[in-house]
């Protein structure tokens, strides 16, 4: 700001009004107009009081453009009705209702007045034209504010209600803005106001600019131009196509990071199948109870520490894993352990299993759906640009799925306890001759698939309700992915579950989420017919039963 | 003579049919005529209860004919169950006419509600008893053909099996909750008042409901009975216990399950439509995948592959289940899960299988 308008300000105002100043931000860099004085701003303040509404219009135009301390919470009170004069000597007051009482503060001189009614007081009253010209005024006010949120949101006022007057103004502060966001609003603004110019090179300009904007209100100012002459209706039109056709992309992108975000749901709670289904062979229909198990370890874990919920779901993540593996090896060892090679009747008893699992929970829990507190630092989103917005939950749950993945095939690759599993599954008898411990293994291994889908019950613990249900929602879906995958695939399984989010989302809004999800089912289904060893058959001699 | 021949080597069936003889006499006798303040006295709720789990062990019988027999383990069941159960509840609500709720004479009340101008396409026909009946067998027996079709063609089987007839179930059951399916979503079908002129609330109506339920429960049971000893169920136990065996022999295998799984599926049909106007409603939750689950280990509590096991299984559980869920209803899931882990753990068999247990040790 040059030095010689600070001094000029500092010497117009009172002290109080810089302490003002100092304290809110407020920046008086609008003082262009230095011809207007004092004087005609308190007649513009007298104006306010006028009956005629174009006297009022005028008034508080110029004082919005004198910009002084009063200027925003007057304009305030004025549009929200509560600005009052005095009958008697037509001075201003500010009306705040307490206790059925009115109190009326005045803003400049006088007694403040606190009575029963509004007597001896009237009301600035205002109509439609005057409240939009508020409006832009108190918008253009807010402009310079230092609360990042307000000055957006200011800057989306005006661009419902752009003001030409304005622009220069607004140029003045884009030099000065830091926000991009902030910045490209107001960019967009300019063109809207500039598309509004009589002059046709300067709306040729305009349109340019404005078929890069993504904001609504380009789209808007652009459909609502009346253009003057072929040439410029063509650019218009392009223009508007270009919008369209991008914004249409970014909803293909959105569509597919919640088909994927849907996609990482579903694998996650599929590859604890993969590995006990797929690897092992077993059919675990209490499956869904073991992420049902962490979904309440989750629920538990915050009990016990309230003060640090956003911790709290990092502690669960291990918890959920040693619970859940625990219950796992506990069920293979009393009774999957006797039925091997019996699949139809592992099938059954698992399903008691997941009875006696859903009762117990019912029992301790009670049958209500208890909920699970999102932490802070999973909620919000990614702003990319004005159309597309990414919820962090969403995405750290793509994340973490990828992450379980990852380990999971690194224990499978790396680890002995992988090696030792992949040789029971491949060749018990061989293994067993090898000196593997073919009994040991096997509870290890369903303890691990066991323990992923208490993982898996994090996850879904923060997207749903947790209740004694949410387990049974996910087996038909968790079995339909590893199928779908190709049994004894732990990459089927993560494209499978993927493949099969993204399809839902795609379906899903010409279709309506429950016949997404039909649709889904019916094509799994006659997948089957056609492939019935899934996406990713495992080849060789072991494929063959 | 050939139903005597039949039974000749099957005593514990015979045992079962003369036992559904004795109660289907015994019932109405004790309904009707004994009066009301005698302790012999049989409510009709008992009578109802009663029926009701007669058309629970003719769905126990269609299962167990192909799990039993052909060692297809259906956990869809519950849906041709349900379709029949459909199809007798529209023909029910087409009897409703004028007095519903909104009094329409052509649409049913929910149709009314959901604002709809005249009857879909698929409700025509269904305000005669003869087309439902046929509809009662045609449509799950069609479900089951195209599904079957499929799925035997490309030799799905095993748990892939098991697990795509649950997917089938688990997509009906999403289906029929959609309220633009003109089912009634929801709430169903529902509000009936009368079959073939006679009133659903009576206890006559409800005493021929039940003596149609243990009607049919016989001739089903000799139907398969007849059936599992004929060259087809041998050739059948044959495809159970050794598919690709049978194959190579010459069979047509495909084609053998296929009509063995229309069959059970039009029997499961059968037991849905006398299901319904004893029940009173039929809803889409009659596909939910966990009545198709429940049914399966009916049959496999009372003897897979015997039957008449099937039945006795039925009886037992559901009674028990009556109980149970009155008397203790937080023991219910418990035991009913016990149960699942007991008797595949320790009764591989059934409890039918007890008693040739006992047999062969003696």
């Amino acid at each position: 700001m040059p030095e010689s308008i600070t001094i000029a300000v500092v010497r117009r105002l009172s002290p109080l009004l810089l302490l003002f100043f100092l304290f809110t931000g407020f920046v008086p860099q609008l003082l262009a107009n230095t011809s207007t004085g004092e004087a005609s701003l308190q007649e513009a303040w007298k104006a306010l009081t006028d009956k005629s509404y174009s006297k009022k219009e005028k008034a508080i135009t110029l004082i919005a453009r004198q910009n002084t301390a009063d200027a925003y919470p007057v304009m305030k009170a004025m549009l929200d009705g509560k600005l009052y004069f005095s009958t008697r000597d037509k001075t201003l007051f500010v009306l705040k209702e307490q206790d059925g009482n009115y109190a009326f503060t005045p803003l400049f001189a006088g007694q403040a007045v606190t009575q029963e009614s509004k007597r001896g007081f009237k009301k600035v009253k205002i109509n439609n034209r005057l409240r939009t010209r508020l409006r832009q005024a108190l918008a253009l006010l807010q402009l310079q504010h230092e609360d990042k949120k307000l000055r957006l949101a200011a800057v989306q006022e005006l661009l419902k209600n752009p003001d030409s007057k304005a622009a220069n103004l607004i140029r003045d502060v884009v030099e000065k803005e830091t926000d991009t966001e902030i910045r490209t609003a107001m960019h967009t603004l300019l063109a809207v106001i500039q598309l509004e110019s009589p002059n046709e090179n300067e709306q040729r300009e305009a349109i340019k600019k404005l078929a890069d904007s993504l904001n609504p209100s380009a789209l808007n100012a652009l459909t609502a131009y009346q253009p003057p002459n072929t040439a410029l209706k063509k650019l218009a039109n392009a223009a508007i196509q270009k919008i369209n056709d991008r914004r249409d992309n970014y909803a293909r992108a959105e569509t597919i990071f919640f088909g994927l975000s849907l996609g990482s749901v579903l694998a996650l709670a599929a590859i604890g199948l993969a590995i006990t289904f797929g690897v092992m062979g077993v059919i675990n229909m209490a499956h869904g109870e073991l992420i049902m198990i962490g979904a309440y370890t989750t629920y538990v874990i915050q009990l016990l520490m309230p003060e640090h919920i956003g911790i709290s779901v990092i502690v669960a993540i291990p918890a959920a894993f040693i619970v859940s593996g625990l219950v796992g090896m506990a069920i293979e060892l009393t009774v999957i352990r006797h039925l091997y090679g019996r699949p139809l009747e592992t099938l059954l008893a698992t399903f008691g299993v997941s009875l006696v699992l859903q009762q117990t929970v019912r029992s301790i829990f009670s049958p209500l759906n208890r909920s699970v507190e999102t932490p802070q630092w999973m909620s919000g989103a990614f702003q990319i640009n004005e159309v597309l917005a990414l919820t962090w939950n969403r995405f750290y749950i793509i994340i973490f799925c990828l992450a379980v993945f990852v380990a999971l095939i690194l224990v499978m690759k790396k680890t002995l306890l992988g090696l030792q599993v992949r040789a029971v599954s491949q060749n018990r008898l061989m293994a067993r001759a090898m000196g593997v411990r073919s009994k040991w293994v096997d509870a290890l291994t369903f303890g691990l698939g066991s323990g992923i889908a208490g993982m898996a019950g994090v996850a879904l613990s923060l997207l749903t309700n947790v209740g004694p249900n949410l387990g049974q929602s996910y087996i038909i879906d968790s079995f339909m992915v590893v199928v779908f995958g190709g049994v004894g695939n732990l990459w089927g399984t993560l494209v499978a579950g993927m493949s099969l989010g993204v399809i839902n989302k795609v379906l899903e809004p010409w279709a309506g989420a429950v016949l997404a999800k039909i649709l889904v089912l019916v094509f799994i289904i006659l997948f089957i017919q056609k492939r019935p060893t899934g996406l990713f058959p495992q080849r060789g001699r072991a494929a063959e039963d | 003579m050939f139903m005597l021949d039949l039974l000749r080597n099957d005593k514990p069936g015979s045992w079962m049919l003369a036992t559904l003889l004795v109660v289907s006499i015994a019932v109405p006798v004790l309904n009707l005529l004994v009066p009301e303040g005698s302790i012999f006295h049989l409510s009709t709720y008992t009578v109802t209860l009663l029926g009701k789990y007669l058309t629970y062990a003719l769905l126990a019988l269609a299962a167990d004919l192909v799990w039993g027999y052909l060692g297809i383990l259906s956990l869809g069941h519950g849906a041709f169950f349900a379709l029949g159960g459909y199809a007798m509840g529209m023909y029910l609500m087409r009897q409703i006419g004028e007095r519903g709720v909104y009094g329409d004479p052509l649409l049913p009340d929910f149709m009314v509600f959901l604002n709809w101008q005249e009857l879909p396409w698929f409700w025509h026909g269904f305000d005669q008893f003869w087309f439902a009946a046929l509809m009662v067998l045609l449509v799950p027996g069609l479900l089951a053909y195209v599904f079957g079709y499929l799925a035997f063609r490309s030799r799905v089987t095993g748990v892939y099996l098991s697990i795509i007839t649950q997917a089938m179930t688990y997509a009906l059951m999403l289906a029929f909750f959609r309220n633009e399916m003109g089912f009634g979503g929801n709430n169903g079908l529902t509000d009936f008042k009368d079959l073939l002129g006679f009133d659903l609330r009576a206890d006559s109506t409800r005493i021929g409901l039940f003596l149609a339920s243990t009607a049919a429960l016989a001739i089903a049971y000799l139907g398969t009975r007849y059936i599992v000893s004929s060259r087809l169920g041998l050739a059948s136990v044959a495809i159970r216990d050794a598919e690709s065996r049978t194959r190579f022999i010459g069979y047509r295998v495909e084609n053998i399950k296929l009509w063995m799984f229309v069959f059970s599926a039009m029997l499961a049909g059968v037991a849905g439509a006398l299901y319904v106007p004893q029940v009173g409603i039929i809803n889409p939750g009659e596909f939910s995948p966990l009545n198709s689950i429940e049914l399966i280990i009916w049959v496999a509590i009372g003897g897979r592959g015997t039957l008449y096991g099937a039945v006795i299984g039925a009886l037992l559980v559901n009674y028990a289940k009556t109980y149970f869920t009155a008397a203790l209803p937080e023991i219910w899931l418990f035991a009913l899960g016990g149960l699942f882990i007991l008797v595949t753990l320790y009764l591989p068999k059934g409890i039918v299988g007890l008693r040739r247990m006992r047999e062969a040790r003696a």
